[in-house]
């Protein structure tokens, strides 16, 4: 593989074009800046909802006397979920570390539509202001839970319908982005670039971006019809018109649980590039990992009723969605297996990444295994819509994701702005944010246990040790959060000047200046071999 | 074979018009053939469109929007899209028929 550490192109963060400043990044097509545009709003929306999160464990300290009225609090939960899920983790890892990584993993000068990408960045911002309206115009803020499940949806006077639509606009950004990602992995391949070249991060795109494709618009129709039943009561969902609720939650899961695969497949794909850098040697089980990320696609696009065993299915539904959910657990058993093995024996070198990789691995395990064990119908009825759904979605979702997006900061941090952080107040951000997180939600899940049902207003004086051990536990994690990214702030403007390759990283992004060039390579490399070829290195 | 040699084989194998209005034609029957059916009772009715539905979908497919003159990997894509469709139905039969 042919390296190019010396360029004469300026960094992207130059502005080059007739445009400068704030005009120059909102009119830009280069994939590296609509990654940062991504990362900056997406950081912005999560702290909203972990602002809102923080007054909901307020709001649980006390058993009755309360800070917000139950209106409020329904209107919290709803909005913490949408803000959470449409505007940070769904988008998430693609639209941050894809749009920019993903052109240079395989060796390309930008994404095959990079017009298309900028105005998937504006249909997220549009459906996100849209997402904001909805709070304070119409009949106030919604207050049916994430999910909009009707007969409730069409019939509460909140401004369900415009909250509806943001989530229609948002689903635009993420087909667009999918379609851009795939017909970059098709097409802008570089010379030598076999799609088991590939780097396991463009498998998980591209199976991430096919899932956004194929199951997007059925939830995108979805919403409309609910829009459409609320204005002129078409009477689809609505049981008094002749209408099925249930297959409301059938159509809304169809591209909701696929959605939790597109929320975790990238995550997947970053410690599958995190784990050989720092264990100096090549990933264990390559084609396991890559297939295994399709099949997850694939299987996880036919498990969505999981979500509905206690709402009223057949009993034969319930069987056959039971028997597929536990199927789906396999792929990701595989994936977890070679990430160990890939560390076994290897030269670790301990840094800031791994810590985070480590810590996905161990968070992600107890939120799969807590999903399994609610894949199973008879345990399913006893904890449906408790906190331990609670407690197991933020495993899965902060534990998993979220900790994998961290650990992925962290490792292409020093690419991404060419600085360095401090890596101890990392490591000092890491125990708050550890302990805080397993407090709240390992509590959350024993609460469940206990009997404890999910967004109720008040609880029973039995579940209130249990709350109070989850607020102050939410209390350290955001503490952990706000030392981790005033560390990486600080460091965008005052950090140390990173090295090229700081991690002896071999795939792509390593050969290339840091902060990257504006069109990545002076010249398109050819690929002679593998990702992982650690090989090389070792001879040098 | 340069793009614009590619392009003209290509159009070469287009239909003329009579095959339009041949597709056309058996296009007008089906659906006649759906609102006799649907004469017939629900079950029949029901019948009449999960199966003649969708062979005109396939004919409009094949050749108004020319699937029969494209390269295997369209062809592929498509049948995936509707096996995918296919899987999805089946799984939701799973429920309403056996509620």
């Amino acid at each position: 593989m042919s390296t190019h550490a010396s360029t004469a192109q300026p960094s992207y963060l130059v502005d080059t074009g007739a445009r400068k400043g704030l005009m120059a990044w909102l009119t830009t097509t280069d994939h590296k800046r609509i990654g940062l545009l991504y990362l900056y709003s997406m950081i912005t929306f999560f702290f909203v909802g972990v602002g809102i999160g923080f007054v909901m464990r307020l709001v649980q300290l006390t058993t009755f006397q309360k800070l917000i009225s139950a209106q409020t609090y329904n209107a919290l939960f709803t909005v913490h979920g949408v803000i959470m899920i449409f505007l940070f983790v769904v988008p998430g890892l693609p639209a941050i570390f894809g749009n920019f990584f993903l052109p240079i993993l395989i060796g390309a000068k930008d994404v095959s539509f990079p017009r298309l990408n900028l105005a998937s960045w504006y249909f997220f911002v549009a459906g996100a202001i849209l997402a904001v309206l909805s709070l304070f115009t119409g009949g106030g803020a919604p207050d049916t839970g994430w999910t909009f499940y009707a007969p409730f949806s069409l019939k509460t006077g909140t401004n369900v319908s415009l909250a509806v639509f943001a989530a229609f606009v948002l689903g635009f950004s993420s087909m667009l982005t999918g379609i851009n990602f795939i017909t970059t992995i098709h097409r802008l391949r570089a010379p030598g670039m076999k799609w088991f070249r590939m780097p396991l991060m463009c498998w998980a795109l591209y199976s991430t971006a096919w899932i956004q494709l194929l199951a997007t618009p059925i939830v995108a129709i979805t919403l409309v019809l609910v829009i459409l039943e609320r204005f002129f009561g078409i009477g689809i969902f609505d049981p008094s018109k002749g209408g099925d609720p249930l297959l409301y939650q059938h159509l809304f899961w169809i591209y909701s649980h696929p959605a939790v695969y597109i929320m975790i497949l990238p995550a997947m794909g970053a410690i599958s590039e995190i784990l050989p850098t720092f264990a100096k040697r090549p990933i264990f089980g390559y084609k396991a990992i890559a297939f295994s990320s399709m099949s997850i696609a694939a299987v996880g696009s036919l498990v969505w009723a999981h979500h509905m065993f206690t709402s009223g299915m057949s009993a034969t539904a319930n069987m056959v969605f039971s028997l597929l959910t536990m199927i789906v657990a396999v792929p990701s058993a595989i994936k977890v297996f070679n990430w160990v093995s890939t560390l076994y024996k290897g030269s670790i070198d301990f840094q800031p990444p791994l810590l985070f990789t480590l810590t996905f691995i161990f968070l992600f395990c107890i939120g799969g295994l807590t999903g399994v064990m609610q894949g199973a119908l008879a345990l399913n009825v006893h904890i449906h819509d408790t906190y331990f759904i609670v407690g197991h979605f933020h495993y899965v979702m902060f534990g998993g994701t979220g900790m994998a997006l961290f650990a992925a900061l962290l490792y292409w941090f020093p690419k991404m702005w060419g600085k360095m952080y401090s890596k101890k107040a990392i490591y000092a951000s890491w125990f708050p944010m550890f302990i805080g997180f397993n407090m709240l939600y390992f509590g959350m899940m024993i609460l469940g246990m206990m009997g404890m049902p999910r967004r109720y207003y008040v609880h029973l004086p039995q579940f209130h040790t249990m709350h109070v051990v989850a607020t102050v536990g939410s209390w350290l994690l955001i503490l952990g959060l706000v030392m981790f990214f005033g560390t990486l702030l600080y460091a965008i403007f005052k950090g140390e000047k990173a090295e090229d390759n700081p991690w002896g990283g071999v795939t792509l992004e390593w050969t290339i200046p840091s902060p990257p060039p504006l069109e990545n390579f002076e010249e398109i490399p050819t690929i002679t071999h593998g990702p992982y070829h650690f090989e090389q290195q070792e001879a040098k | 074979m340069s793009e614009h040699a590619e392009h003209s084989a290509e159009h070469a194998e287009h239909p003329g018009y009579g095959t339009f209005i041949k597709i056309w034609l058996i296009l007008v029957v089906l659906t006649g053939c759906l609102v006799g059916v649907s004469h017939l009772g629900q079950t029949a009715a029901v019948w009449g469109l999960l199966t003649l539905t969708p062979l005109k979908a396939g004919l409009v497919f094949y050749y108004f929007m020319h699937l029969k003159y494209e390269g295997p990997l369209f062809k592929v894509v498509v049948l995936v899209t509707l096996g995918t469709l296919l899987i999805f139905f089946a799984l939701l039969f799973s429920d309403v028929a056996f509620r």
